[in-house]
């Protein structure tokens, strides 16, 4: 996947992704996605296009456990999030849903760089800065779930967790 | 190798030895949605083709985070888990009954040595019953729900050795507030933490809830205390059959960390806005004027929390600049504490009394504060925004600081009371 950055700083909280008041009255992240870190900057949303990549420091989705977070930067049309590292149940939900996460450097990225990532190998490069960033390749169990788009369809065709363990 | 409580309860619940790192997919023995992230998940289990929940006796819904409700969009949500929950016969508990996870834990669903997964991040809280508690998003819990395992990766684990006497005024809210200072937001990301040493040995149960519920709050993914006698006499008097053997760390474990607190000599400190590790000592913000109190949550909404407000509230009133919610975490503390005369004296004081729930803490409902308004709260969170309006800001502290700076309308030390 290819996308321009919007780069965010450190321990963005679930509250800042999606408030609790806004996913109060519904689960539909396509409803709510307007809300998306309307607390952190009511001007990101509004330029956020199909395909961008959200570049953060540490501990992103740190807080809640709320699945609507993830469900919302997906909705938003966010292809991928690239961090130093995430909140543990936020990683979790965002392989389940399909959303690719990433753990790298980040500090050479900014704002509006071009990234290609290639999520399976821990890939990304920097097309703007021609630099290649080795990122932590996700072990054999997540990339099976990812590989059938989330945990929904991965269980849906095998009934039961029969992934590899590494 | 010895092994640490994490990697032993791994262990038996993948039945083969495990430790830190592994990758295991584990058989849970409990499991626990809410209210906020329940009819997710019910709608994730149906999409999985969930036509039957792997054990109704191992799965609960609770509605806690937005009750009494506030809009017939809510009641419907309400609704969506009550007919599932009547469905699949599993065990719902009702609007007014209490907090998820105090509920869990008072009804018995909570051995030690046992692995439960909840919809909730707080869900940490039961490693203080020697379980290992752990929060999950919608999908993960529909998975559990149909399978009754789940993935995880074996944590490492940090452990806190705590030293030291108590000391009047200091609670355990602050403690762990000093913790969170030292360990920062993403400090245990990945791991668990383990809290031992003569500090902790001489804890009371209610204080050990609130060590393990802040746990999150540095990132862990459970936070564990041995069981001891305390925690059996908790058991005891809750009329709850120990199923289970309870876990002990091994002398030779290995820990990725160790970190030596002297708990003697923190004094009440406060988690400034706006995040839960800018935490400094009382006496940096005293004074700051308060609109509002909170009292309450899963951190500290139980007897001894309000036992300590109550001791600092009777027979005198609220500042008439600040308005003071409680909330007790379930209908069992709320009506220990009316039997005791607490909350009467409390609302003689001038408090407002919420029903048993997540009250305002997560900014749903219940008591939104105003644009530019200072909260006090006993909660966990203090991001901005948290309580519902982003204008706002929000101070944590203990039940006794909480209680002292609503009496005088500004941050209050509560040695100056004692």
């Amino acid at each position: 996947m290819k996308g321009r950055v919007h780069k965010l700083g450190d321990d963005i909280n679930t509250d800042y992704i999606i408030a609790g008041k806004n996913k109060r009255d519904t689960y539909d992240p396509q409803v709510i996605a307007k809300h998306l870190f309307e607390d952190l900057d009511p001007t990101l949303y509004p330029r956020i296009k199909k395909g961008d990549i959200i570049v953060a420091g540490k501990n992103f989705g740190c807080g809640s456990s709320r699945e609507a977070a993830p469900s919302v930067i997906q909705a938003a049309g966010i292809s991928a999030i690239i961090a130093k590292s995430f909140g543990r149940i936020f990683f979790r939900n965002a392989i389940n849903i399909g959303l690719p996460v990433l753990e790298c450097d980040t500090s050479g990225i900014e704002d509006g760089d071009e990234l290609e990532v290639d999520f399976s190998k821990g890939v990304i490069i920097n097309h703007r800065k021609r630099t290649t960033l080795p990122a932590k390749k996700p072990p054999q169990a997540i990339l099976s779930i990812f590989r059938e788009g989330g945990l929904v369809n991965y269980l849906r065709n095998h009934k039961q967790f029969e992934f590899e363990l590494e | 190798m010895g092994k640490t409580i994490a990697e032993k309860i791994f262990s038996t619940h993948c039945k083969k030895d495990v430790y830190a790192n592994d990758l295991v997919i584990a058989e849970i023995d409990y499991i626990m949605a809410h209210d906020g992230n329940g009819p997710l998940a019910i709608d994730i289990f149906r999409k999985m083709g969930g036509e039957k929940v792997f054990d109704p006796g191992k799965v609960a819904f609770v509605l806690d985070h937005y009750v009494p409700s506030p809009n017939e969009n809510v009641t419907r949500i309400h609704d969506t888990i009550r007919n599932f929950a009547k469905e699949h016969n599993c065990q719902l508990y009702e609007v007014g009954e209490g907090i998820c996870h105090q509920i869990m834990m008072e009804k018995g669903n909570i051995q030690p040595g046992g692995l439960i997964v909840g919809s909730d991040s707080h869900t940490c809280t039961y490693g203080a019953l020697n379980a290992f508690g752990t929060g999950t998003g919608s999908t993960d819990f529909a998975a559990a729900m149909l399978t009754g395992k789940l993935w995880f990766k074996v944590p490492e684990t940090v452990l806190i050795n705590l030293s030291g006497k108590p000391v009047p005024g200091v609670y355990a809210k602050d403690v762990i507030l000093y913790i969170a200072s030292l360990v920062k937001a993403d400090g245990a990301t990945y791991q668990a933490m383990e809290f031992t040493g003569d500090y902790v040995t001489a804890m009371n149960m209610d204080g050990r809830f609130t060590f393990s519920n802040m746990a999150v709050e540095m990132g862990a993914k459970a936070g564990l205390f041995e069981f001891d006698d305390y925690t059996r006499d908790w058991f005891e008097r809750h009329g709850i059959n120990l199923e289970n053997e309870p876990v002990k760390s091994d002398g030779d474990a290995g820990y990725s960390l160790m970190i030596q607190v002297n708990a003697g000599e923190v004094v009440p400190m406060i988690a400034k806005p706006h995040t839960v590790d800018n935490v400094s000592p009382i006496t940096d913000v005293l004074d700051t004027p308060i609109n509002q109190a909170y009292l309450g949550t899963c951190t500290n909404g139980r007897f001894s929390d309000l036992e300590i407000a109550h001791r600092i509230l009777k027979g005198k009133k609220i500042h008439k600049n600040t308005r003071m919610f409680v909330a007790p975490a379930s209908r069992k503390v709320y009506l220990e504490a009316i039997k005791v005369g607490i909350i009467e004296d409390m609302v003689e004081a001038g408090a407002i009394i919420i029903p048993p729930g997540c009250g305002c803490c997560v900014g749903a409902c219940n008591g939104i504060p105003g644009d530019g308004e200072k909260v006090i709260s006993t909660a966990n969170r203090n991001f901005k925004g948290r309580m519902g309006n982003s204008k706002a800001e929000i101070y944590l502290a203990s039940p006794a600081t909480v209680a002292a700076s609503a009496l005088f309308g500004r941050i209050t030390d509560p040695r100056t009371l004692l």
